[in-house]
C-alpha cells in the first residue's frame, strides 16, 4: 500500500462525494463546491495511480495542471450564471421544471 | 500525404479558432461575416477532407512531431470526416440564418460569434483527436460554449436551464476524466492507437470500471434516457438558431465519441452493455415521443423529438458486428442534424412571425409562412422516416441489420418510433393548415430565415438520394 | 430520504470496489518517463513537466486556453450590460498593504514566469499571481470593477491565445503544429509563455472584476 495508492483511493472518494453533492444538494454555490470536490478527486487519482510505484511521472502533473485551469474556467462560468439568476429571481436553489 | 502547410485536418482546428478570436476583439454583436466566411472555408476543407479519406485511406498528424505516446496525434478516419463534414454543413446556413435572426442590438446576440466559433473548433478538434485526454480537453471546449450560448442574454427561465445543462455536462466530463485517469495508472498512455493493442480481453477490473465512467459521463452529455431531464428545458429556452446547433451537432459529437471507444481501445469491454444501451435508446424513443406529443410549447416539442431521436442511435449497439450497423448510426446522425436544424430554423421562424410560442398558436402558418411550414414538413419527413429521405435510409439500414442478426425487436421498435413522430409532427402541420384567426397578424419575417431553414430541411431529404456515397466514405476505418 | 440514501449507498460502493481495483493493478506497460528525459534536450527547457506541458503536449495547453479564454466570452454575454461596481475603499492600512504587495507579486511574477524553464513556474502561475494582485487592489478599493471590455481591453484578453495560435500556425512549415526547431525552441516557448502571462493574468482578474456588479443589477 504506497502513498500514491492512498492518494488515488482519497480522490475515489472525494470524486464520490462531490457527484453526491451535485445529485443531492439544492444550494447552487454548494453545488459548485462539490463540482471542485469531484475535479480534485479525480486530478488526484490521475497523479496518486501514476505514482503507486513510487516514481513521480511528469505526464500527469501536466494534464492536472490543464485539467486545474479547465475547472477554473468552468467555476467561473458557473458563478457568473448563478450570480445571474440570483440577480434575475432572487434564488439560490433551481426552481423546478415547469413541463410543457 | 499533403504539404503539411495546407494540412485540412489543422487548419479545420486553426481557422474557427481564428475567427472566434477575432469576432471577439471587434466586438458584441461583430462577427458574423467573418464567421460565414470561415464556415465557407472550413466547408471545403472538410469536402477536401472526406474525398482525400476516401480515396487514400485514413490520415494522421503528429502534433509537434513528437507522435504517441509521447506527443498527442491526430487521426482521419472515414468515421471522422464523416463527422466534420456534418458540422461544418450544418453550421454555415445555421450562421447564415442567425446573422439575419440576431437584430443588432440584441443582447443574446452579444456573444453568439466568438461563442459558435469556439463551439465548432471544438467540435472539429473532438472529431480528429486520437489522445483521450485532449478529448477531455474538447468536451469541455463545446461543453462551456454551448452552455454560454444557452445563457446568453436570457431570463431567469434561460439561466436556470443553461445552469441545469452546466452541472450534467460538468459531471458527464467529470466522469470521463476520472476514467480517463484510470486508464492512463492501469497502462501509463492516454493514446488510443497505443491504447489498441494494450487492451485485452482479460482487461484489469480497474479498466471495467473506467469504461463504465467514460460511457456514462458521455451518455449524460448525449442526454440519452435517464440522463435527458437537462435537454428539453435548455434546448426549448434558446434562442432557435442556438437550438439548432445544440441539437443538431452538440450532442452527436459525444455520441461519436462513444462510438470511437466502442470501436477502438475499448472493444474488449464495452460490446457487453450494447443491450443495456439498446433497452434505453427504446425508453427515449417512447417517453420522448411520448412527451413531444403532450408538449404545449413548439420548441419544447422539437427539443422532445431530439430526445427520442436520440435513442435511434444506440439501437445500434448491440449490432455493431456488422459495418452496416455503423452505417445507419452515421446515417441517422446526418438525417437528425440536418432535419432538426432545419425544424428548430423554422420554429425560429414562425415564433418570430407569431409573436408567441406555443403549438397552438400556429394556426394559419401555411397560409401566411408557406416556406417556412413546408421546411417544418420536410423536417418531419426525415424524423418519420419517410422515403426518399435520409432519414428513411437511416432506418431501413437499422432494420435490415437488426433482422440481418436476428433482432427483430430493433425492427420493431423503430418501425413504432417512426409512427410517434408522425404523431407530433402533425400535430404541428394540422394547427398550421388551419385558418388564420381574425385577430391574429403575422409580423413580417426575413425572407434569409424562411429560405435557409429550407435549405437544411431540403438537404436532409435529399442527402436520401445520395446516400451510397457517404456509405463509401465510412467504408475507410482504422 | 429515499434518494439520500440511495445516492450515499451508490457512492460508497463505487468507492469500496474502485479502491479494490486499484489495489490489484499490476505495473503499467508503458512508461512515458523515458521519452521524456530522453528528448529533455531538445525540447527547449530542462524542467520535464514544462516539457510536457508545452512541447510535447503543448497542443492540450493551446486549447485549454482556448477554454479559457472561452468562459471569459461567456460569463461577458451573460452578464450583459449590467454597470460595474464602485470600488469600495477599504481601512487605509489595508489599502497600504495592498499598495505595499502588489509590486512584490508582480516581481514574483516575472521570476516564476523566468523559472518555468527550469524548475516548478511557468505562464500560468505568473498570471495567476498577477491576478491575485489585481483582485487584491479591488478588495481594497483602490480598482474599480471592470464594466463591458473596450478595444483595448479586448485585445490584451485575446493576444496571448492568438500570438499562440500563430506561433503553431506559424510552425506548420516545420512538418506538424507546434513543432519547434530545436535550436528556437527555447526562445519561442519563452515569447509564447510571456504573452500568455499577460493575457492570463487580464482573463483571471477579468473573471474575478467582470463579475463585480451592482448587486440587483
Amino acid at each position: 500500500m504506497t502513498t500514491g495508492l492512498v492518494f488515488a483511493m482519497a480522490g475515489a472518494a472525494l470524486f464520490a462525494l462531490g457527484v453526491a453533492g451535485i445529485v443531492l444538494i439544492g444550494h447552487l454555490l454548494r453545488r459548485i463546491l462539490a463540482f471542485n470536490l469531484m475535479g480534485s478527486g479525480a486530478c488526484l487519482v490521475l497523479v496518486g495511480l501514476a505514482q503507486r510505484h513510487d516514481v513521480a511521472d511528469p505526464v500527469p502533473h501536466a494534464m492536472v495542471l490543464t485539467g486545474i485551469v479547465v475547472a477554473v474556467a468552468a467555476t467561473a462560468l458557473a458563478l457568473a450564471l448563478v450570480r445571474k439568476l440570483h440577480a434575475l429571481s432572487g434564488q439560490i436553489e433551481l426552481p423546478d421544471d415547469a413541463d410543457e | 500525404m499533403n504539404e503539411p502547410l495546407i494540412d485540412p485536418l489543422v487548419w479545420l482546428i486553426l481557422l474557427p479558432l481564428a475567427w472566434a478570436t477575432l469576432a471577439f476583439v471587434l466586438g458584441p454583436g461583430r462577427g458574423g461575416w467573418l464567421a460565414i466566411a470561415g464556415l465557407v472555408a472550413q466547408c471545403w476543407l472538410a469536402f477536401n477532407l472526406a474525398q482525400q479519406v476516401g480515396a487514400g485511406g485514413t490520415a494522421v498528424h503528429a502534433v509537434g512531431g513528437w507522435g504517441a505516446p509521447l506527443g498527442i496525434d491526430l487521426a482521419v478516419d472515414g468515421l471522422s470526416a464523416a463527422m466534420l463534414l456534418l458540422t461544418q454543413t450544418v453550421a454555415l446556413p445555421l450562421a447564415i440564418y442567425a446573422r439575419s435572426y440576431f437584430k443588432a442590438s440584441d443582447p443574446a446576440g452579444a456573444g453568439f460569434w466568438p461563442l459558435t466559433g469556439f463551439l465548432i473548433a471544438g467540435m472539429n478538434a473532438l472529431f480528429v483527436s486520437a489522445d483521450l485526454f485532449n478529448l477531455y480537453v474538447t468536451l469541455e471546449l463545446v461543453g462551456l460554449a454551448a452552455v454560454g450560448l444557452v445563457a446568453a442574454g436570457g431570463g431567469a427561465q434561460q439561466v436556470a436551464a443553461a445552469l441545469r445543462y452546466l452541472f450534467a455536462t460538468l459531471v458527464g466530463s467529470g466522469a470521463y476524466l476520472l476514467g480517463v485517469a484510470l486508464i492512463y495508472g492501469a497502462y501509463g498512455t492516454v493514446s488510443i492507437a497505443t491504447l489498441v493493442p494494450l487492451v485485452m480481453n482479460d482487461a484489469p477490473r480497474l479498466v471495467w470500471i473506467a469504461s463504465a465512467l467514460m460511457v456514462s459521463g458521455l451518455l449524460l452529455k448525449t442526454a440519452l434516457f435517464p440522463f435527458h431531464f437537462w435537454l428539453p428545458p435548455a434546448h426549448g429556452g434558446a434562442p432557435a438558431p442556438v437550438s439548432a446547433l445544440l441539437s443538431a451537432l452538440v450532442v452527436k459529437a459525444s455520441f461519436y465519441l462513444i462510438l470511437r471507444l466502442w470501436l477502438g481501445p475499448l472493444q474488449p469491454v464495452l460490446p457487453a452493455f450494447g443491450w443495456l444501451l439498446a433497452l434505453l435508446g427504446a425508453a427515449a424513443i417512447f417517453w420522448g415521443s411520448w412527451q413531444a406529443i403532450r408538449a404545449v410549447k413548439l420548441k419544447r416539442l422539437i427539443a422532445y423529438s431530439t430526445v427520442a431521436q436520440l435513442g435511434y442511435l444506440f439501437l445500434i449497439f448491440p449490432l455493431l458486428a456488422a459495418p452496416a450497423a455503423l452505417q445507419a448510426g452515421v446515417m441517422q446522425a446526418f438525417a437528425h442534424g440536418l432535419a432538426k436544424a432545419g425544424m428548430f430554423a423554422a420554429a425560429g421562424v414562425l415564433i418570430k412571425a407569431t409573436g408567441q410560442d406555443t403549438v397552438a398558436g400556429l394556426a394559419g402558418a401555411v397560409e401566411r409562412l408557406p416556406v417556412t411550414m413546408f421546411a417544418f414538413a420536410l423536417s418531419g419527413i426525415t424524423l418519420m422516416g419517410l422515403p426518399p429521405s435520409s432519414g428513411f435510409l437511416a432506418k431501413w439500414q437499422i432494420i435490415q441489420a437488426a433482422l440481418a442478426q436476428g433482432h427483430w425487436i430493433i425492427a420493431v421498435v423503430v418501425l413504432a418510433g417512426g409512427l410517434l413522430a408522425a404523431v407530433y409532427v402533425f400535430r404541428v402541420l394540422r394547427q398550421g393548415f388551419l385558418l388564420t384567426p381574425e385577430n391574429v397578424t403575422f409580423a413580417p419575417v426575413s425572407r434569409t430565415l424562411e429560405w435557409s431553414a429550407f435549405a437544411l430541411a431540403a438537404a436532409s431529404v435529399l442527402l436520401g438520394l445520395r446516400g451510397v456515397e457517404l456509405m463509401q466514405l465510412l467504408g475507410t476505418r482504422t | 430520504m429515499m434518494v439520500v440514501a440511495l445516492v450515499v449507498t451508490l457512492a460508497l460502493a463505487f468507492v469500496f470496489f474502485l479502491s479494490g481495483a486499484m489495489l490489484e493493478l499490476g505495473p503499467a506497460a508503458i512508461d512515458l518517463r523515458v521519452p521524456v528525459s530522453a528528448h529533455l534536450a531538445q525540447s527547449g527547457v530542462s524542467h520535464p513537466v514544462t516539457a510536457v506541458l508545452l512541447n510535447y503536449r503543448g497542443y492540450d495547453t493551446l486549447l485549454e486556453i482556448a477554454v479559457l479564454l472561452l468562459a471569459l466570452v461567456a460569463i461577458l454575454a451573460v452578464v450583459g450590460e449590467a454597470p460595474a461596481a464602485p470600488s469600495r475603499a477599504a481601512h487605509p492600512v489595508l489599502q497600504t498593504l495592498g499598495r505595499l504587495a502588489t509590486p512584490l507579486m508582480v516581481v514574483v511574477a516575472v521570476y516564476l514566469l523566468w523559472a518555468g524553464a527550469f524548475r516548478s513556474g511557468g505562464a500560468f502561475q505568473a498570471g495567476a499571481v498577477l491576478a491575485a494582485a489585481a483582485v487584491l487592489l479591488h478588495l481594497v478599493g483602490l480598482l474599480a470593477g471592470w464594466s463591458t471590455p473596450r478595444l483595448r481591453l479586448r485585445i490584451g484578453l485575446a493576444a496571448g491565445f492568438a500570438l499562440f495560435l500563430a506561433v503553431a500556425a506559424a510552425l506548420l512549415k516545420q512538418g506538424s503544429l507546434l513543432q519547434y526547431p530545436p535550436d528556437a525552441a527555447g526562445a519561442l516557448i519563452l515569447l509564447i509563455e510571456c504573452g500568455l502571462t499577460v493575457s492570463l493574468a487580464l482573463i483571471l482578474a477579468g473573471l474575478f472584476l467582470f463579475l463585480a456588479r451592482e448587486e440587483g443589477a
